[in-house]
């Protein structure tokens, strides 16, 4: 083979580049599992994690589960049957072998890494750059690397640390609700998840305590052909309250990356969660569809307290295929799910997504809010379903689906599942779709705004419902990717 | 100030393309205020589309100079920073976008492409006080999104706060005064009046000779079947208003 590269090869990839800023590969020296999955990798997972006897039973017992369930395939996004032995389980940065005690031990090369995605380690740096500094748990690949302002939480009776650590040291805590809002068996990619999830985060938020700082994770896929398997457990006691965020990329990678995800948050009585993603995982290439993420995640809320809240935001810009449902389980009387979720897709970029709201207590409220854009020759599904169980009384519901078309060559469906069980409930639905129409272009360009600028302008304007939901720290951020995920769809 | 030779455009339709500007010769000085006026599809519209860049229409022969640069191939957002703007007949809404950002994002990118420095949030919000007290538009307006739920006059007084805060050389008002009442036209030709100087030019287009009671023009032009067919002083309006279209140019109309 010719070791030269063309000059168009370069060009493509710096162009690229330019427009998935978060594409670049760390160099670092990884501490792989061998390829594929079995019951020894799931041995060497665990083993490596250091896990109590009780946490492998558990992962095994999910394992024989998987292998005999079907695949999903009830979903709008097509592609080829994953081969699960092609994947690497675990891989973690050598440097990470004992986890490093503070910041000065990490790697500098990983420090960099965050650096370069605008995500500051340092507690010093943060707060000096902030008003209101947020506390980051960073999982690179399989591991965590390091979580800030432990000190600040801890003093609050706030415990956020990686999931492996909270196995360690919170074992009662973990066994009492992991699997207890998204059970193994779910659907097929929770129970592998179930299996082998690697890190993730937890969060325990006591009693009457309100949470001093927004948390955030901030995941990263590193090595090739690697799943990441992260699962959160967020547990907000009797009227606590938490705001917490996850931010998402992975390096450009000609090969799909397989991110199985579950999120199970539980709010106790008059406590609230409100989780905000923004997810930027790579898409693929845009002309080919060849590489991206498999975004299949599990997320589900259980308001299991009276008066409990549950509140999803996502902002979905990156993946191949996203395959995603943030739900609510509202069991407590007076509780209340919302779900507030901006779609962009483009280039060859397929998502399935939505939400399920369950209504079982009495007087239960759920807002759905779903804001799909789809551009380039993507295709985008929303995909919801409004439970009321005979005994939710006075259940109400509001749903709004707004499908923005850019071009003509994308699709935007929508698919709304109503199942009452119970006369006195009041259900509304609204939904629209549209296209970016050429007069606004033109008004915004003759008043000096370029093609791109004036799309992302109308584009966060039609999102706005949904992008004023998440923390102001964040919200400048997706303002921003929305303008990025957009680039090329015009002109 | 601005130039305009034997400017051709047309426009693709399922029957082929089809000519609308069929050689427009117009020169208008720093300082001067030209009024086009002529029947409904005369091509009055399409001329101020043409101007501003719109890619709809396709020029075909002819040039367009502003301040003795040649803007005949430029995009719509490089003639705004060339110091275009156009007042649109009907303004267009723009959901979840308010008017504080989207001045700001329009005032900016001008600023840029001129290699200007970008003006800060607090800067911007002293030039929108400015101005906004200047043409006695309520500030509230700055919170809502660009022309949703503004009533007709809203609609046309917010173009004219647009034009006062990019503050353009060369201005074209498209039909400003159409859905308007008596009193908010006066408030926009008031507006308009305003920025009246030595250094800036205006084309009204209008069908009715009404707006030039409050902007008065320096020139007349009768505009048909997409040519200037016929130029005068102020008194042509009003010739036109007493005789209509087909007494004052006959068979061109």
């Amino acid at each position: 083979m010719s070791s030269e590269i063309s000059e168009e090869t370069i060009q493509t990839v710096k162009d690229m580049a330019g427009k998935y800023d978060a594409g670049f590969v760390t160099d670092i020296e990884s501490d792989k599992a061998p390829k594929g999955l079995s019951e020894d990798i799931i041995k060497f997972i665990s083993a490596k994690k250091k896990e109590p006897e009780w946490m492998l039973e558990w992962r095994m017992k999910a394992y024989k589960k998987w292998l005999g369930m079907p695949e999903p395939t009830w979903q709008k996004p097509d592609f080829e049957p994953i081969n699960y032995q092609d994947y690497y389980y675990y891989a973690a940065p050598k440097s990470m072998a004992d986890k490093p005690k503070s910041l000065d031990e990490v790697d500098p090369k990983l420090l960099e890494t965050y650096e370069k995605l605008g995500i500051p380690l340092r507690e010093q740096e943060i707060l000096a750059g902030v008003a209101n500094p947020v506390a980051v748990d960073v999982v690179f690949d399989s591991v965590s690397v390091a979580t800030t302002f432990k000190k600040t939480l801890e003093d609050a009776g706030v415990i956020f640390c990686s999931i492996s650590e909270a196995i360690q040291n919170h074992p009662e805590l973990v066994k009492k609700y992991i699997g207890s809002v998204v059970p193994q068996g779910d659907n097929k990619h929770a129970c592998l998840n179930s299996a082998v999830f690697t890190d993730g985060s937890f969060v325990y938020v006591p009693k009457g305590v309100r949470c001093p700082m927004e948390l955030s994770t901030y995941f990263r896929i590193n090595e090739l052909n690697t799943g990441q398997f992260e699962r959160t457990l967020i547990i907000a006691d009797e009227g606590s309250y938490v705001s917490y965020l996850e931010g998402c990329t992975a390096p450009m990678r000609d090969e799909n990356q397989l991110h199985a995800a579950v999120v199970e948050l539980v709010a106790h009585k008059d406590a609230e969660i409100k989780y905000s993603t923004v997810q930027n995982w790579y898409p693929g290439d845009a002309e080919t569809g060849k590489g991206g993420i498999y975004n299949f995640v599990t997320k589900r809320g259980l308001c299991e307290g009276d008066h409990s809240k549950i509140s999803w935001t996502q902002v979905e810009t990156g993946s191949s295929i996203t395959w995603k449902y943030p739900s609510c389980i509202l069991k407590g009387d007076h509780s209340q799910g919302e779900f507030y979720s901006v779609a962009i897709t483009n280039g060859r970029q397929q998502a399935d997504t939505g939400t399920k709201m369950i209504h079982i207590g009495k007087n239960t409220r759920s807002r759905i809010v779903a804001k799909g854009i789809s551009a380039g020759k993507s295709d985008q599904t929303y995909r919801g379903l409004v439970k009321i169980m005979p005994g939710a009384d006075n259940a109400r519901n509001f749903t709004q689906c707004d499908s923005l078309l850019i071009g003509d060559q994308c699709g935007a469906h929508t698919v709304p599942y109503i199942e009452t069980r119970n006369k006195g409930a009041q259900l509304e639905h609204e939904a629209t779709t549209s296209k970016i129409s050429e007069d606004q272009m033109f008004y915004c360009m003759q008043r000096g705004i370029g093609e791109e600028e004036a799309l992302a302008l109308i584009v966060n304007g039609f999102a706005k419902e949904v992008m004023q939901n998440l923390p102001m720290e964040f919200a400048v951020e997706a303002q921003k990717l929305v303008g990025i995920s957009l680039e090329g769809s015009v002109g | 100030m601005i130039k305009i030779e034997n400017l051709k455009a047309s426009i693709e339709t399922d029957d082929g393309d089809k000519e609308i500007l069929k050689g427009v010769d117009l020169e208008i000085k720093g300082g001067e205020v030209h009024a086009i006026m002529g029947p409904n599809g005369a091509g009055k519209s399409t001329l101020s589309y043409v101007l501003a860049g719109r890619e709809d229409y396709e020029v075909t022969d002819g040039s367009v100079m502003l301040d003795g640069e040649d803007i005949t191939e430029m995009d719509p957002e490089e003639r705004a920073a060339a110091g275009l703007f156009l007042a649109f007949q009907y303004p267009i809404e723009i959901p979840g976008v308010n008017m504080s950002t989207f001045l700001k994002t329009s005032l900016n990118a001008i600023r840029k492409q001129r290699g200007e420095e970008e003006l800060d949030s607090l800067a911007l919000l002293k030039l929108m006080k400015a101005k906004t007290k200047e043409l006695g538009i309520s500030e509230d307006m700055m919170k809502r999104a660009v022309n949703v739920g503004f009533s007709g006059g809203e609609k046309k007084r917010n173009e004219v706060l647009q034009m006062a805060m990019l503050e353009p050389k060369f201005c074209v008002l498209d039909e400003t005064d159409s859905g308007l009442d008596i009193d908010a036209l006066k408030v926009v030709a008031d507006g308009v009046n305003a920025m009246r100087d030595e250094k800036r030019s205006f084309l009204v287009i209008t069908h009715y000779q009404r707006l030039l009671d409050y902007i008065k023009p320096d020139v007349v032009h009768i505009f048909a079947n997409g040519k200037i067919v016929k130029t005068g002083g102020p008194e042509l309006a009003k010739e036109l208003e007493a005789k209509g279209y087909n007494d004052l140019i006959g068979e061109a109309a």
